[in-house]
């Protein structure tokens, strides 16, 4: 099964009674052709019609999702969120038509809207098209917008250039937004957000404020030089996740310098082997 | 005390008015669709700013912990322009269905031209075409006669006058406007519309009865406090407290309300619904929540927390 059918199949059994007569109505003008102005109109008013509240995905639904669509992960979607992607998919009979209507709809979408639309990404027809639309999402100002691209979402992993990439690392940590939920963490990381990272973590030295712990993440592959200073700063004067932190990002260091400073605070490494874990619990400690 | 400003343009405020808004007390506003002070030239123009009364204006407000909702609609200055007033009308059922908008407006009169009443009848069926609820901008200049002709016009049309809020009243429209069955709006503003010195007369003649207040500040010299700092002085002058909330909070709630966009919950629950939307969207594996600060405290009615 196609993505769009599996959500389509969860609508079918989520949405309430009511709902779906009037769904099933959109989708008939949909498939058939509905012209641009009624696409539009039809789309404004769809919380009005569906509500707002959980698709509530058990366990299973989750995993058919992501065996549809690797990477896919809409445990957080509402009811609202996923009529929009479902209809938009379903009207659209290719990318270059669905990327003019996705445009259009963000031009003119409110906030629960883009989160939408951004969460949908993974679901469009023809992915690369919406690399722009999606760094367009990372600029926002409201997080909530910035986070339907950034989390849970494996959209910017396979799309964004490293650029783009780095800069939407980087704005979450900017914005206080974790980074555990940012698909394709690991697998991102680079040389150049390595170094963004640690400048950035100057700076917040500098001023006196407080450095997430899950940055180092980001940096530890890369742990050489002059940067061991820095984790030797972590072990020495940081906080007990930071400490932490800072041994889980070293042992992916391949430095022998790196593997000298963590042998020597061996102690911290308290956690189980499950790095990624280990990070999740990390992020959901901290206060 | 808890106060609604049923009028403000909250994008041409600054953040300080709104941690005073907060402060004193103001939970909730509504922002109607009105010109920038200088005429629009493109269509696009009209969509960035009413996706902006929809998105990053509400969301700015979540941010001080008031609920933001809106009005969509042409307004009449800029309906005189008619090839561009076409333009707009056509992009407005993007806007209309969308969260948050509790009605067509700021729409009616300003000169009172042909163009003014063509596009005030054209959103007037939109919205018995959409079952929505009006609010209209009533004329600095030919006050009476524009107000009554707004009225005259939209019974004319079969809406009901329940369904339409006048708004920008003075001592002079008062009277018809509660006649015929419509809700009263009063703008406070020092100079140029109503006093709060008047708007005290006012209730204490007609009483608190589908009348309420705002402040419609704008980006011209206005008062964003003006609500919760004419509801001190109506206190002060005596004016009973059910009255003084009804014209300065249950009213304005009780003519938007049918709307379904605007519920007393939305704020009476402890944090802003786009913040929930965080929480929501990050429950499971996230103690590390975006920061949602807390609700300024309600203040009890105390004078000394207001700019006089």
């Amino acid at each position: 099964m196609t993505p769009v059918e599996v959500l389509g199949g969860w609508l079918g059994v989520k949405l309430p009674e009511s709902a779906q007569a009037w769904l099933a109505n959109c989708i008939e003008r949909c498939i058939t052709g509905i012209a641009d102005r009624d696409f539009y109109l039809l789309m404004s008013a769809v919380s009005r019609h569906v509500g707002k509240g959980p698709l509530a995905l058990t366990d299973a639904e989750l995993a058919a999702g992501s065996a549809s669509r690797p990477g896919w992960d809409p445990r957080d979607w509402t009811l609202d969120q996923a009529v929009r992607v479902y209809l938009l998919c379903a009207s659209t009979l290719g990318g270059a038509q669905c990327g003019v209507r996705l445009d259009r709809l963000c031009s003119a979408a409110d906030i629960g809207e883009l989160v939408a639309y951004y969460r949908g990404l993974p679901l469009y027809p023809e992915q690369p098209r919406y690399a722009l639309r999606a760094a367009e999402g990372v600029r926002s100002n409201m997080r909530v917008v910035f986070e339907a691209v950034a989390h849970r979402n494996p959209y910017p992993s396979e799309q964004f250039a490293e650029a783009a990439w780095n800069q939407l690392v980087l704005k979450a940590l900017f914005v206080g937004s974790p980074l555990a939920p940012i698909v394709g963490l690991d697998r991102r990381r680079n040389p150049t957000l390595a170094r963004m990272l640690c400048d950035y973590a100057h700076e917040r030295w500098a001023a006196s404020r407080p450095v997430s712990p899950e940055l180092w993440r980001c940096v530890g592959p890369f742990a050489a030089g002059p940067v061991l200073e820095d984790f030797a700063r972590l072990f020495e004067r940081g906080t007990a996740d930071e400490q932490l932190a800072a041994a889980l990002a070293l042992r992916e260091a391949t430095d022998p310098g790196a593997a000298r400073l963590l042998e020597l605070h061996a102690n911290v490494t308290r956690d189980g082997r499950d790095s990624s874990l280990a990070w999740e619990r990390l992020t959901s400690t901290r206060t | 005390m808890r106060f609604i400003d049923p009028h403000i343009h909250m994008s041409a405020r600054t953040t300080d008015d709104y941690e005073r808004m907060a402060a004193a007390g103001v939970v909730a506003v509504i922002e109607p669709a009105f010109w920038l002070g200088q005429p629009r030239t493109h269509v696009g123009t009209f969509i960035d700013y009413l996706s902006s009364l929809v998105g990053w204006e509400r969301f700015r407000a979540s941010q001080f912990g008031i609920r933001h909702y809106c009005t969509i609609g042409l307004n009449s200055k800029e309906a005189n322009n008619a090839a561009l007033a076409e333009e707009v009308m056509d992009i407005l059922p993007l806007f209309l269905g969308k969260e948050g908008v509790v009605a067509v407006g700021e729409i009616g009169y300003d000169d009172q031209t042909e163009a003014e009443d063509k596009f005030y009848r054209a959103q007037l069926q939109l919205a018995l075409d959409l079952g929505m609820l009006v609010q209209v901008h009533t004329p600095h200049r030919d006050k009476k006669r524009g107000t009554t002709r707004s009225m005259d016009v939209a019974i004319e049309m079969g809406l009901d006058p329940g369904s339409v809020i006048i708004d920008h009243n003075n001592e002079e429209t008062v009277q018809e406007v509660l006649d015929r069955g419509f809700w009263a709006a009063f703008t406070i503003y020092p100079e140029t519309k109503m006093g709060s010195e008047r708007m005290v007369e006012i209730a204490r003649r007609y009483g608190s009865n589908r009348i309420f207040i705002d402040s419609s500040a704008d980006w011209g010299k206005s008062d964003p406090l003006a609500v919760p700092k004419t509801a001190r002085l109506m206190i002060e002058r005596g004016l009973p407290r059910s009255d003084v909330e009804a014209i300065c909070y249950r009213n304005a709630l009780a003519a938007f309300g049918p709307s379904g966009q605007m519920k007393e919950e939305d704020w009476l629950s402890q944090q802003p619904r786009d913040e929930r939307l965080l929480y929501l969207g990050n429950s499971v594996l996230r103690g590390q929540v975006p920061r949602v600060d807390e609700l300024p405290a309600i203040p009890e009615f105390d004078e000394r927390r207001l700019v006089k």
